[in-house]
């Protein structure tokens, strides 16, 4: 095994600086993860929805409470930042994105997942 | 590669797919369900939406309305084949150990079977009645 730890490694993580590019592609993945853990907590919400008003009802109470607005507000923005990560992926399947415009490719995903998720939220309080 | 030994073309033997037995329809499928899931995902936040200020039978009759409950269907199911495929790539990225690696797989389709059976499940018994 000395033989193995003693080759040569390609730099790794550890190595490099972060980057705006590798920071974004890092938090698409993160937010997937978070999507999918979350599906459990929309399997409840339908669930208890299909169940009658007595089991909705306190799921209801949960979801509208504050801790439940934070898990909420967290899902909407892990979503909103998921699908603009796409959108990129999208971008790129055409072949354009890659060069230096990436760089504000990946920053217009920050900033635009931030004020879509903020906007969505007043929106639900407005329309409430 | 011993190009002498069969009588297969190299268009034949691409389209056999080689020893992996399958080719780019997980490349495709991720795609197809990503670009299903944008106007999904706003067609489910407009079913939230209409929900909000509501009382819990209420909520319900939203969920219950037809076009709401086609939506949330659609919803589930494109989103549970993405996740699905997505956390594929995430554990086969990562995880190394062939055993460990197997059981990892058949838990996250054994996972994304569930929630998305339960989830359908209760919008078609929302949308047909109790």
């Amino acid at each position: 095994m000395a033989d193995v730890k003693s080759r040569p490694l390609s730099p790794h993580l550890s190595i490099y600086k972060p980057t705006i590019t590798m920071t974004m592609s890092i938090v698409h993945r993160i937010t997937g993860m978070g999507l999918y853990a979350g599906t459990v907590l929309l399997a409840i919400w339908l669930i208890a929805a299909a169940s009658g008003g007595q089991a909705f009802a306190p799921v209801q109470g949960f979801v509208g409470s504050p801790f439940g607005r934070i898990i909420l507000l967290g899902y909407t923005w892990a979503i909103v930042h998921h699908a603009l990560g796409g959108v990129r992926h999208f971008i790129w399947d055409t072949g354009v994105g890659l060069g230096p415009e990436r760089m504000w490719l990946a920053r217009l995903t920050l900033i635009g997942s931030l004020v879509i998720t903020v906007c969505l939220w007043v929106l639900g309080y407005a329309v409430r | 590669m011993t190009s002498t030994s069969t009588m297969k073309t190299s268009l034949k033997r691409v389209r056999g797919l080689g020893s992996a037995h399958s080719g780019t329809e997980h490349f495709w499928r991720q795609r197809l369900t990503a670009l299903a899931n944008i106007p999904l995902t706003i067609g489910f936040l407009c079913v939230v939406y209409s929900t909000l200020g509501k009382d819990a039978d209420a909520a319900r009759a939203v969920l219950a309305r037809p076009f709401d409950a086609f939506i949330i269907g659609l919803f589930v199911i494109s989103g549970v084949i993405h996740m699905k495929i997505g956390m594929q790539v995430i554990i086969e990225d990562y995880i190394h150990g062939e055993g460990s690696k197997i059981i990892a797989l058949a838990l996250n389709t054994l996972f994304s079977l569930a929630i998305g059976a339960a989830c359908v499940f209760a919008v078609l018994k929302l949308a047909f009645g109790a």
